[in-house]
């Protein structure tokens, strides 16, 4: 199945843009980035901390079964204009990454559609770089937890 | 280009995603590397002989030990460590796709 969120990376540049198409009004697809229940329900994670306004901060946290904490990120918004743009700075906790900027731009495409555009701005092109590979591991390790949901499931 | 295509197969395998995640940080034996995997010693030695064809990886030889690793330059013309990130995000926004609308549905 074709993917429908497209991450545009140039070599050695220090961004990314992702991009992706919702069938959903945009005041859905909004509600779903400010209101910390809906976050922790597709994020999955922990909302610590949202404070949607301007020099608000966030935190949010994901714990493994052993309730160990294996994602803390943290900021604070420097927009938050419903329904348009929310700009954040963003920072996973004891990891060498730095902080990122992250502007968020929701756009409405028709009554039931709209459209989602992330760009996001690391300090070097080579912390980007490490970034865009940590996924690697751990959607090895999601796809594993997922595929355990499955199976124990079955049982 | 069929060289791309091979490194498409090649890093479609967990096994294979695996082992080049452990090369990132460090060049290792083939018992090093199978050392690390609950596969058989074979299986492992498969995996390598196919990212090594597909120039993902390249063997060294040291004394009498060959040391596998990264071939940094392919890895880095490829953009397929951004596929994985990209996976990551089209699952989260299926499901705030999928919660939205029941949550629509709801009100």
């Amino acid at each position: 199945m074709e993917l429908k969120t497209k991450i545009n990376a140039e070599d050695g540049k220090h961004d990314i843009i992702i991009t992706r198409e919702f069938d959903l009004p945009l005041e859905l697809l909004f509600r779903a980035f400010a209101e910390p229940e809906l976050i922790e329900q597709w994020m999955g994670n922990k909302v610590l901390k949202f404070e949607a306004k301007k020099y608000g901060g966030w935190h949010f946290e994901k714990t493994d079964d052993k309730g160990n904490i294996v994602f803390d990120a943290s900021g604070v918004i420097h927009e938050f204009s419903p329904n348009q743009k929310i700009t954040r700075t963003f920072e996973m906790a004891n990891t060498p990454f730095g902080v990122q900027l992250e502007v968020t731009a929701f756009e409405k495409l028709t009554d039931d559609t709209s459209r989602l555009n992330m760009h996001v701005i690391y300090e070097t092109v080579e912390q980007r770089d490490e970034v865009l590979k940590l996924p690697f591991k751990q959607g090895i390790n999601w796809a594993h937890n997922r595929l355990e949901e499955v199976v124990s499931k079955l049982r | 280009m069929n060289l791309r295509r091979d490194v498409f197969q090649a890093i479609a395998d967990p096994t294979r995603r695996a082992i080049l995640l452990l090369l990132a940080s460090q060049s290792l034996t083939a018992g090093a590397i199978a050392s690390n995997f609950d596969t058989a010693r074979p299986t492992v030695s498969k995996h390598l002989q196919i990212l090594t064809e597909c120039e993902l990886l390249k063997q060294e030889q040291s004394g009498r030990e060959v040391h596998y690793h990264i071939n940094a330059k392919n890895m880095k013309a490829i953009a397929d460590f951004i596929e994985p990130f990209r996976q990551m995000w089209d699952d989260r926004f299926n499901k705030l796709q999928t919660l939205m609308k029941e949550f629509k549905s709801k009100k």
